[in-house]
């Protein structure tokens, strides 16, 4: 498989008052297109820090992002937004719908910022509920529906515009184990079937399972990368 | 357009707040819908007319009464047509708060005025009766008044010889206009000028002011000046203008409507600043995080800057044009009540095309700050709720 996104002596430093906070310490990683990886680690450890810095949400102190063969770190604000627009779906844990908007307009959000006409993103948002199991719900606030369907919700406004990438800050970490499996099972047809490269920061190593491979960050390095099925046992300095 | 879902659904999110927020803007457009009517009616001296009139009155005030004997030199000057005379007689009827314009005219008067629609026959009448009158339809109607009527007007400044304020008028004719910005007009009272000037106390042979019909109204200025010269170095200096510059200096006399109106709206609108402004800061800083979404979806930091700065404009303009609507719907009773002295019957151009820009201009200032705050706003600090 080819690489998606490509990062180089990614480093990124918070400053706290006088203190300077190194959260991310010269990070390498190559994700290939199509994957579907777990991030994880213990808190402060750096893992939304680099899925930030991969989404475009915020700039590097160094290194380099390469992301479908574009240099996001080298993009300034308004061309890093239509960047976003265009390549980037976006997960959070806590579903950040807009609350006076029914689901159907959640969801159409990314395509006002498209060339698509009102019919076409009409459509394409219908699609794409279906998609997600919630075409009966596209009337519903976000206060109407329960975790699960809200989490569905940003799910569908995180794919509806066809992005190369989904990215996913603990997507379950808001729900029950039984609607976390489904938005899991959701996230893996939408890898398998859709063929979409999805990047999943998450604390619970069930949710873990569900990606092909997992990354440990501690302290702002890589520890470890596993494929489906291993175990960490030392510390790598590439991948 | 696209947007303005969303532009409304922010204005949604606290129904409550944008309610009220709106009755305060409806309200003091409400107030401004009035006020800058009245202004602009005061300044435009009632209505345009566009006729070949000038209007001789005292250069000191028009207060001043000027003599009778004025007259013939005035119809004398080169150019004149047709003179005639009134004077302010002041009087009300029944109650001070039934105030109309009243005044006594000079004979041809209403040949002066080819406008005010009236049957022939009741001129005649008229002319045949002394202690005649003729009002316009308008003040007919308010008062219920018909042909025959005695109206017992009472003198505020001129009483009668015996000392008495009580002037009984017979009502003995009806005059209408055609021209429905001129219906203010409907709410005089006319009556002899020769019976005001042989039956009042204190004045005698001396008229208010002389209305000259020109051959020409492009001889306006020679006349004029061929007028004023007539009285100059005199006791009774005149100051010739045209109708409508006549009509303002009248209005003036009330008072500076302009400047009244100015003062009071400026603190109307001072207040709405702080008021709408305080409402969009605080309607911004509740939805931070959904700003920072919205940044993350793909909206620049000027797309975001925009979608508050027209947020806060279409809060404005809605409740503005509500409130202005409303004005106009009372500005015909408004008219109407002010006795003749407001004419109009629906809110001046010009009054919704400065009350619009108004709106906009408050919009804008009010939406600037929360806008240029959700354009800075930081993504990752937002969405950690930083």
């Amino acid at each position: 498989m080819s690489s998606l996104v490509t990062i180089r002596q990614l480093t990124k430093t918070y400053h706290r008052g006088p203190e300077k906070i190194q959260v991310l310490r010269g990070i390498d990683l190559d994700i290939s297109r199509g994957d579907f990886v777990a991030v994880m680690g213990p808190s402060g450890s750096g893992k939304t820090t680099l899925l930030n810095l991969i989404g475009g949400l915020d700039a590097p102190g160094g290194g380099e992002v390469e992301v479908d063969g574009q240099r996001i770190d080298q993009l300034k604000d308004g061309q890093l937004a239509n960047w976003r627009n265009g390549h980037v779906g976006f997960v959070f844990q806590f579903y950040n719908l807009m609350p006076t908007l029914t689901a159907q307009k959640n969801v159409e959000l990314p395509l006002l910022l498209t060339k698509l006409r009102s019919s076409q993103r009409k459509r394409n948002v219908e699609v794409t509920l279906q998609l997600v199991g919630l075409a009966d719900r596209k009337s519903h606030r976000p206060n109407e529906l329960s975790g699960g369907q809200q989490q569905r919700v940003a799910i569908a406004r995180a794919i509806v515009s066809d992005p190369t990438l989904l990215i996913c800050d603990e997507p379950t970490g808001d729900l029950d184990r039984h609607s976390a499996e489904e938005i899991l099972d959701l996230l893996q047809i939408l890898n398998r079937e859709h063929g979409k490269t999805i990047i999943m920061v998450t604390h619970d190593p069930k949710a873990a399972e569900y990606a092909n491979r997992t990354l440990h960050l501690d302290k702002g390095e890589l520890m470890a990368h596993l494929d489906k099925g291993e175990k960490v046992d030392a510390p790598v300095a590439s991948y | 357009m696209k947007y303005l879902t969303l532009i409304w659904a922010a204005l949604l999110r606290s129904k409550t707040r944008t309610v009220l927020t709106l009755m305060s803007v409806l309200a003091a457009f409400l107030l401004f819908g009035l006020l800058d009517s009245v202004r602009v009616a005061f300044n435009s001296g009632g209505s345009e007319t566009n006729t070949n009139r000038l209007v001789v009155s005292s250069k000191l005030s028009i207060t001043q009464m000027l003599p009778y004997s004025l007259l013939s030199r005035i119809e004398s000057t080169p150019g004149v047509q047709e003179t005639v005379y009134a004077a302010w007689f002041g009087g009300i009827y029944q109650d001070q708060k039934n105030f109309f314009p009243n005044f006594s005219v000079g004979p041809g008067y209403l040949d002066m005025y080819p406008e005010y629609v009236i049957d022939p026959a009741q001129v005649k009448a008229w002319n045949a009766d002394r202690t005649g009158a003729i009002v316009g339809e308008s003040l007919a109607n308010k008062f219920g008044w018909k042909i025959g009527d005695t109206i017992p007007l009472q003198a505020t400044i001129f009483p009668q010889r015996d000392g008495s304020n009580n002037w009984p008028l017979v009502l003995r004719g009806t005059f209408r206009l055609e021209d429905s910005k001129r219906k203010g007009e409907e709410n005089q009272l006319i009556f002899h000028w020769k019976h005001f000037d042989e039956a009042n106390l204190y004045v005698n042979g001396q008229v208010g002011w002389y209305i000259v019909k020109l051959d020409s109204m492009e001889q306006a200025t020679g006349v004029a000046q061929a007028i004023d010269a007539l009285s100059q170095n005199s006791s009774h200096e005149t100051k010739t203008q045209t109708e409508q510059a006549f009509n303002q200096s009248f209005a003036k006399q009330f008072a500076d409507v302009g400047l009244i109106v100015t003062g009071i709206m400026s603190a109307v609108f001072f207040t709405l600043l702080l008021l709408t402004g305080n409402t969009m800061a605080q309607t911004v800083r509740e939805r931070i995080p959904e700003l920072a979404v919205l940044k993350t979806l793909g909206f620049t930091n000027r797309a975001v800057l925009v979608l508050v700065l027209a947020e806060s404009v279409l809060l404005i303009l809605l409740g503005g044009v509500l409130g202005m609507l409303i004005a106009n719907m009372i500005i015909p009773a408004f008219s109407s009540a002010s006795g003749g002295i407001v004419a109009l019957s629906s809110i001046p151009t010009q009054t919704w095309a400065l009350g619009l820009a108004l709106m906009t201009g408050i919009g804008l200032i009010t939406g600037a700050s929360p806008a240029m705050r959700a354009k800075r706003l930081n993504i990752v600090d937002a969405l950690a709720g930083r």
